[in-house]
């Protein structure tokens, strides 16, 4: 099927609200070429459980698009236009499963040596949204808070490399009760601030005693979930025909149910938890993964103001001979590794934080738990210096929001 | 080297274009490896084959290439904050070596499909994920065909089953009778192990691409009973041996130094997967296996030298298949995949060392990778006659 040949009822399975904007651009869609629009049905598919800054970035997609004539979708459009796909493709049901489109449209194009055109028009489009859509000022600046090494008792390497010369570094930090000073302060922005989805605390264990407040999610808070994932994987793998994108297709439209989640939770939030599991790499099995994918996904997609990530140790990988072992026992954990995955994290945490709106104000505090060493980025602070000064973190978290 | 070649800021990859940024990546490589190894820049140095030794060398000549894989980035392995992950390349292999420090792979970044263009000289479009043979003829077809070589003459070590299919193409002229023997070390110890080894750890060690799916064997893997007949290694020292190391390839360059005592194949293809634990996600296991991946090159280096059939007439290929995606391109999640296409995963480097090869010297014209089987041709002596790269003329 080509998008000319778009009608209402083939969107009869979306959900109330994606069936509705759909509905409305119908007439838009129809001039768009089929290997841009299943990438927008993906986001219109899911409209009903997006984060409302993602719902605000589709509409004012829409709105813009809709305001273009016909030749602007063209010159707009040209680069993708220009892609050519086989007729198995567009033969594909890419209206109710744009995911597995999608998927097979990707081994399509690297198979034809197109993937970096479209690469090329994919970032160009991008760009050229992002620069023609408006951008609401924040309620306050962003701030990004990690907190890595927790149960390190020494590390005698370099820490935050990669951060230093955005920041300072401190190396004299009272660390006293700093994970409830750092939670009592995004508590406090939640309440200044009440941006829905705004305010997040992601945990890669047990979570630390925190306000209602912060939109939470933890890796322990999962355990059930990535058990019941992780036993729909072991019965998939076994069929006959199954690989890996198989596997992944199978795993794509999993619901909070098909995990055992709670149906009385956050059906936003729920679906957001299920693709962490589904979608991400590792995220199921290493808790540093999970951390890191988690900020990612969260930054991306909510754009919170406030973000805390704290980093667990994560279980260590098996030698071989603990692999040739049937024994199962509790697992091992990695402190030393799971700090250096989370000082890598870190860095991601800041650049995924750095793409997103206000980033020149935005600010930045990484800190290595029960230690005295921190990095804090902000519009005020010096980079690529190191501080001597005794500071808690209380003051510390005041000269980063400054 | 300029400030701004030191550091790959976020600013100015977003600004610069592939083409810019591979030149960066490969100039980086070049002064570093003039500051730290002393080596010289290639291109003053044309003019002299070191290859033009004569018929009597070329007779005993073997040859081994090594992938560097799967998919190291430059900022952890020849960029100066990742030097430190790479000491033995950069004290012991290089200073010994050509090295080419541009290689583009222009094809698909899926590490059998990547590999199986590695050999074949041509940029394969397989589903990466499918146990089937190359389309086109591999080199290890090319070299037993036109130098009429038996089979023991060309053996790939692979650690991953989705490898198992890499010995030899589908294609008519050449195929199964001329392919390469294959050896897939993690799937004989499966089979030995009699499958005890239960748990997705395992799972997430034997394809990191999809952490969670093992793709099933398939084709004309590794009978168990050539375990004892050809690498004179019973079952249980095999398993006891296995229960000494720390990762796959680890056991691969075990196998690997078995083949060269028992059978000392003329033609060694193997490939390192460690590397590509960084698909979980975890920086440090990443880190780790570049660093063991650094001293088992070195460990299979000296092995050569220590080797009667192969001390002295031994040419060594090490490459990595391709990258891992920048920090900076905001469609992939840093090194964790080699998804997005970028300069990054694309760019990557090369040394050749050993019998006949200019020691110290620096090549950084861009090359590609699917030049290496057609070089391997004029170096050998057979007619790499379906690839589509071209000889490089530095190693001729």
């Amino acid at each position: 099927m080509l998008p000319i040949q778009l009608k209402s009822e083939l969107f009869a399975a979306y959900p109330p609200q994606a069936r509705s904007l759909a509905e409305a651009h119908i007439a838009l869609m129809r001039q768009l070429p089929i290997s841009f629009l299943p990438s927008l049905l993906r986001e219109v598919i899911d409209y009903d459980f997006k984060f409302p800054a993602e719902q605000r970035a589709i509409d004012k997609e829409f709105a813009l698009l809709s305001s273009f004539s016909e030749s602007q979708i063209q010159q707009w459009f040209q680069p993708f236009a220009s892609i050519s796909l086989s007729q198995k493709l567009m033969e594909l049901n890419w209206v109710d499963r744009p995911v597995q489109f999608l998927e097979q449209q990707s081994a399509y194009l690297w198979s034809t040596h197109q993937m970096d055109a479209f690469r090329k028009a994919a970032t160009e489009y991008g760009d050229r949204l992002s620069s023609a859509v408006s951008t609401e000022p924040l309620p306050a600046r962003r701030i990004g808070i990690a907190i890595v090494g927790q149960g390190v008792a020494a590390y005698d390497g370099p820490l935050f490399a990669n951060l230093r010369k955005h920041g300072t570094y401190f190396e004299q930090v009272k660390p006293d009760h700093g994970v409830q000073v750092l939670l009592e302060a995004a508590a406090a922005r939640a309440k200044a601030f009440p941006v829905p989805y705004g305010h997040w605390y992601i945990d890669g264990g047990a979570p630390a005693e925190h306000s209602p407040l912060l939109t939470s999610v933890s890796y322990q808070g999962l355990e059930q979930a990535r058990n019941a994932l992780l036993k729909r994987v072991d019965t998939q793998i076994n069929r006959p025909g199954m690989g890996p994108e198989e596997l992944r297709s199978s795993m794509a439209p999993l619901s909070p149910s098909d995990l055992g989640m709670n149906a009385a939770g956050d059906p936003v939030l729920d679906r957001f938890q299920v693709k962490l599991l589904t979608e991400g790499s590792g995220t199921q099995i290493f808790s540093t993964t999970f951390v890191q994918w988690t900020a990612r996904e969260a930054l991306r997609r909510a754009q919170p103001l406030t973000l805390v990530a704290r980093f667990a140790a994560r279980q260590r990988q098996k030698p071989m001979n603990e692999m040739l072992s049937a024994s199962r026992g509790t697992a091992e954990l990695d402190f030393v590794g799971s700090l250096v995955d989370a000082d890598m994290s870190s860095y991601y945490h800041w650049l995924n934080q750095q793409r997103l709106a206000g980033a020149d104000q935005s600010g930045f505090l990484a800190w290595f738990e029960g230690h005295g060493q921190a990095l804090a980025i902000a519009p005020g602070l010096p980079r690529g210096t190191t501080s001597k000064t005794a500071i808690d973190l209380e003051q510390l978290l005041a000269l980063t929001v400054s | 080297m300029s400030p701004t070649e030191k550091q790959m800021t976020l600013r100015n990859l977003k600004t610069a274009s592939p083409r810019e940024i591979a030149r960066q990546l490969s100039r980086s490589r070049r002064d570093f490896l003039r500051d730290a190894a002393g080596v010289a820049l290639g291109g003053s140095l044309l003019g002299a084959s070191p290859f033009l030794r004569g018929e009597k060398a070329a007779k005993k000549r073997k040859v081994i290439v090594v992938t560097f894989g799967g998919g190291a980035r430059d900022q952890e392995t020849f960029a100066p904050e990742g030097q430190q992950n790479i000491p033995h390349l950069m004290r012991e292999l290089i200073p010994q070596s050509s090295f080419f420090t541009q290689v583009v792979n222009q094809g698909i970044l899926g590490h059998y499909v990547a590999t199986a263009s590695l050999a074949t000289g041509v940029y394969e479009t397989f589903n990466n994920f499918s146990t089937v043979p190359p389309e086109h003829p591999t080199v290890f077809e090319y070299f037993r065909k036109d130098l009429r070589r038996p089979p023991s003459d060309a053996w790939v070590v692979a650690p991953s089953n989705g490898f198992n299919r890499i010995g030899g193409s589908d294609c008519r002229s050449y195929g199964p009778g001329v392919s390469a023997r294959v050896v897939l070390p993690k799937h004989l110890l499966s089979v030995a192990g009699s499958g005890s080894s239960a748990g997705y750890e395992h799972l997430l060690r034997d394809n990191y691409e999809t952490p969670l799916h093992t793709p099933p064997i398939g084709g004309g893997e590794f009978e168990l009973q050539q375990l004892e007949m050809i690498l004179k290694l019973s079952v249980d020292d095999f398993m006891a041996y296995a229960r000494t190391v720390s990762s796959p390839d680890e056991l691969s360059m075990f196998i690997v130094k078995r083949l060269m005592q028992q059978e000392s194949p003329s033609l060694l293809w193997v490939t390192m997967h460690d590397i590509d634990i960084a698909h979980s996600g975890a920086y440090s296991l990443y880190i780790d296996a570049i660093q063991r991946t650094d001293r088992l090159c070195a460990e299979l280096w000296k092995t050569v030298q220590s080797e009667p059939e192969y001390a002295g007439n031994t040419t060594m290929f090490i490459l990595p298949d391709f990258g891992r995606d920048a920090d900076a391109d905001a469609g992939g999640n840093g090194f964790q995949h080699h998804r997005t296409g970028d300069a990054a995963s694309r760019t990557t480097w090369m040394m050749a060392l050993g019998a006949g090869v200019r020691q110290g010297a620096v090549y950084d014209r861009p090359m590609q990778s699917i030049d290496l089987v057609p070089s391997l041709g004029a170096l050998m002596g057979f007619s790499a006659a379906q690839a589509q790269g071209r000889p490089i003329a530095e190693l001729l």
